[in-house]
């Protein structure tokens, strides 16, 4: 197959960016789009330029570290499917391909399609947390959790914290990342003595990172490669009025 | 004999003389303490933020050491303990089915076969049941059945149910309470988080470990950190194969460093190899992706019985497959212990019947399976397996039989370590992985996540706090000698590999170390491969070094520099890898010698000569290793030959 890739490039922070058009003459349909990047950057190593720089680790979903915008979708067009795990057979012969980097205020951009998403981990580090220093807990079995609950939890917990959510969002928005951590910890009855306080600094943090507000327009679900769902928001501005009024 | 050198033996001193079941409650007790007061006056460095590594900074922070931690993703939360499927073992016996600490012992050692350190296998098992009881508090969202209480499964060949899980993310869930935990110490001031920074080398003063170089992968800034212990949590070496189910990016060389500064590095030669990996697709597949071995339970293997036969397999009539292992193992089929489906599909392969790209496949085909079951219970069973497969291949496994091949996935070798999980290095403690103690030559499913969270939530942190109460740490700063030196030989390192400039890029060198690797020292090994690999290895190294071409520059985000220096540690390790499987010339877990086999192909140890884990000495670049053999006892479990029939 024969790809064009047009390719955000961008040597620093402060540097400009452009995109720039690369011919991939031999690409293959069963390449991952990560080795795509990879099979252009020796090229590109051999030929004497830069090659791309891209965050990327586990390359089967999980980690989280990878992400681009494919043709002005983050993630690229295969629903559920980080990048790494997107194939060039999801392209046709001939096609023109624009990759890149995640756009938001509160993601800079550190070189090529690579960005900045610590802001993310200062989210969790305000409080997305049950605080249990390690010794303290009492029996697994000492405390039940019905099963529903449970899976909701668990529905939640499975966020990669790859930023997907953020950089398809109009505004910006981090709501998606901050819900699911909400509705994680906030739905076990293990979260509770901390549930007010939880949601109170998630969202003072989110705040302070820069990232937008949120105007309910769905994008941030439908990019997630993990499926956290849009009623998580609602649970955390649920968790967020009851924690304003002070119920406890 | 030339290939290594032999030199004293080592020993264990610091398990206590008690029976096992008192071991780790006498050493603990006799463990000298900080006092709390004074404990945020002492730093430790932990290098990783896996479940070893953060379990052991957010608990080190939590007594109120002053933590420094590193890690070479954006973030803590991305270490590769997220991609563990499986679960988590634990001896609660909450299934009353007859579970005790000395029963998952016991399945340890044996699993093991006979080539772990009783005392720390015994103290694993001790300590299991309270991750759970740790996990649980933290959130981490195990499965649970409808009357609320934890679901536990049966897992490889174990008789009793006792791993933990969460769907097939139990690593990503136990990671993220890790990472929360950590987080909470890093907002509290107690962690001071380098991410994107990776380490360089191991500083060492006056014999004792005091603190590493390290470089911050945005800038490009090298820098040094002090502190009175380093901890190393930097997971495996897989990676030497180039293809495994490794993260891309995991590296061995945190380890491989302080194995330079004088670590001592145990059993390099055991490795697992997992069955049931999707198979490469070309010359461009950059990693591996491991499918629940949990498929052989209903899927059939089988490959054509005439070489080269290149149909479709619906166009291969019945009686020419072979479905080789129903044939040659009637009693277990498919079900066969992971090394010996293994050992079988290469073998398949070798005689020229493999499928796909390179012949390097073997078919697992459910289609007999969905005759008996119907589709519908075969996608309530399997369906998010067969829309992984699915996603990657681009192939319907309801349709087509899936394609499958091994792949390297687990290193049961690492640093040396005693009993309190110090390495030979004085103040280099080696947690997770990363080191070499609990699963002997073979791990079994579901041990690591209870091996890398025990280490860091319950053995490490008493184990360091012992160590720095025993001694005095005289204040270091960036001008003392030992720390210039280091620095300048690091600095050296990089600018050297920036300066070649040659004509073959990194992943060119590190593809054919890992072909070397697989097709010498994988699955099967022999005296004749070795040595062919102990030939060609220096000279791919020396190679390296004369014509990688690395572009950029060392000041700046530089991902191919990056690449290169792990590489350059990658080469030095598969040398020792080689070395070790030359020597140890019998066949014992992860460990296959062709020459030691039963006649039914069955691995055969030689308790006689091999019952020791052997630690290498580092002897230069290209020069000669040096063996210390610790002779291992067997007071409780008792020497026997494997036998899963």
């Amino acid at each position: 197959m024969k790809l064009t890739l047009r390719i955000w490039r961008q040597a620093g922070p402060a540097e400009p960016g452009r995109m720039v058009a690369y011919e991939v003459p031999d690409a293959n349909p069963d390449m991952s789009f990560l080795e795509l990047l990879d099979v252009l950057n020796e090229r590109l190593t051999l030929e004497g330029e830069d090659p791309v720089t891209f965050d990327h680790d586990c390359r089967e979903g999980i980690c989280g570290s990878c992400g681009v915008v494919i043709n002005g979708q983050a993630h690229g067009p295969r629903a559920l499917t980080t990048t790494c795990q997107l194939h060039v057979r999801s392209f046709a012969d001939g096609d023109v391909i624009d990759i890149e980097p995640w756009r938001s205020v509160a993601f800079g951009v550190l070189k090529d399609l690579m960005v900045d998403r610590s802001g993310l981990d200062r989210i969790i580090q305000a409080g997305g947390y049950i605080s249990a220093p390690t010794g303290s807990a009492p029996e697994a079995h000492s405390t039940p959790v019905p099963k529903p609950i449970a899976d909701t939890a668990f529905d939640n917990a499975t966020c990669i914290g790859c930023g997907a959510c953020v950089a398809a969002c109009p505004n910006g928005s981090a709501m998606l990342f901050t819900s699911a951590k909400v509705t994680h910890l906030n739905s076990l009855p293990q979260g509770a003595p901390e549930r007010a306080s939880r949601v109170l600094n998630l969202v003072e943090a989110m705040d302070a990172e820069g990232f937008g507000g949120c105007t309910n327009t769905g994008e941030c679900t439908n990019a997630c490669p993990k499926g956290i769902p849009l009623d998580s928001i609602a649970t955390l501005n649920r968790e967020y009025l009851r924690a304003s009024l002070g119920r406890k | 004999m030339s290939f290594y050198k032999l030199g004293d033996d080592i020993a264990d001193t610091t398990a206590p003389d008690v029976p096992i079941e008192q071991r780790w409650d006498k050493r603990r007790f006799d463990a000298k303490l900080v006092n709390p007061a004074n404990r945020r006056r002492h730093s430790v460095i932990v290098v990783g933020t896996g479940l070893a590594g953060g379990a052991a900074g957010a608990t080190l922070a939590e007594q109120g050491y002053h933590v420094i931690q590193f890690c070479y993703q954006d973030s803590p939360r991305r270490a590769h303990s997220i991609a563990a499927q499986g679960g988590i073992n634990a001896a609660k016996n909450y299934r009353n089915d007859g579970d005790s600490v000395y029963r998952l012992f016991y399945d340890t050692v044996k699993g093991g076969d006979f080539r772990a350190r009783e005392s720390n296998v015994y103290r694993l098992a001790q300590t299991s049941t309270q991750i759970i009881d740790q996990c649980v508090a933290q959130g981490v969202p195990f499965a649970r059945e409808y009357g609320g209480l934890l679901d536990t499964r049966s897992f490889g060949g174990v008789q009793v149910a006792r791993t933990f899980y969460a769907r097939g993310q139990t690593g990503q869930q136990l990671l993220i309470g890790a990472y929360q935990a950590l987080s909470r110490q890093i907002d509290a001031g107690n962690v001071e988080m380098h991410a994107r920074t990776e380490m360089l080398d191991l500083i060492v003063i006056d014999g004792r470990a005091r603190g590493i170089v390290a470089r911050d992968l945005i800038t490009g800034e090298i820098s040094t950190y002090i502190a009175d212990a380093v901890v190393l949590a930097t997971g495996g070496y897989g990676n030497v194969f180039y293809l495994s189910t490794n993260a891309k990016n995991s590296n061995a060389s945190a380890i491989w460093r302080a194995h330079r500064r004088g670590a001592y590095f145990a059993n390099p030669c055991y490795t697992q190899i997992h069955p049931t990996c999707i198979p490469r697709s070309g010359d461009h597949q950059s990693k591996l992706t491991l499918m629940s071995e949990s498929l052989r339970n209903d899927g059939r293997i089988w490959v054509p019985k005439n070489p080269g036969d290149t149909r479709s397999p619906d166009q291969i009539p019945e009686d020419e497959r072979d479905y080789y292992l129903e044939r040659i193992y009637p009693g277990f089929g498919n079900l066969v212990p992971r090394d010996i489906a293994s050992r079988a599909a290469k073998n398949q392969c070798d005689l020229g019947r493999g499928v796909g790209p390179g012949g390097l496949g073997v078919f697992l085909d459910f289609a007999d399976a969905i005759k008996r079951m119907g589709e519908a219970a075969v996608r309530e069973k399997y369906g998010n397996l067969f829309e992984m497969y699915d996603r990657i291949t681009g192939e319907d496994p309801y349709k087509v039989p899936m394609r499958i091949y091994p792949a390297i996935h687990y290193t049961m070798g690492g640093l040396w370590v005693d009993y309190d999980l110090q390495s030979t290095i004085p103040g280099c403690f080696v947690i997770g992985e990363a080191n070499f103690s609990d699963h002997g030559a073979n791990r079994l499913g579901a041990s690591a996540l209870m091996q890398g969270l025990a280490d860091g939530y319950f053995v490490l942190p008493p184990m360091l706090g012992n160590y720095i109460a025993s001694n005095k740490f005289d204040k270091v700063d960036a001008s003392h000698p030992e720390v210039a030196a280091t620095v300048a030989e690091a600095t050296g390192r990089l600018d050297r590999l920036l300066s070649i400039d040659g004509v073959r890029t990194v992943d060119s060198f590190h593809r054919e170390l890992g072909e070397i690797l697989w097709d010498e020292c994988g699955m099967a090994r022999s005296e004749d491969g070795l040595r062919k690999a102990l030939g060609r290895l220096p000279e791919l190294r020396e190679e390296f070094w004369r014509s990688v071409k690395v572009p950029g520059t060392g000041a700046s985000l530089n991902q191919s520099l990056e690449r290169a220096n792990r590489v350059s540690d990658f080469l030095e390790l598969g040398e020792l890898l080689c070395v070790d499987a030359l020597h140890r010339e019998e066949s014992c877990g992860g460990h296959f010698r062709v020459e030691s086999q039963t006649p039914d192909g069955e691995a055969r140890r030689d308790d006689d000569r091999f019952a020791y884990a052997a630690a290498w000495e580092f002897g230069g670049t290209g020069g000669t290793p040096i063996l210390h053999r610790e002779p291992l006892e067997f007071d409780y479990v008792h020497l026997a030959q494997r036998n899963y029939a």
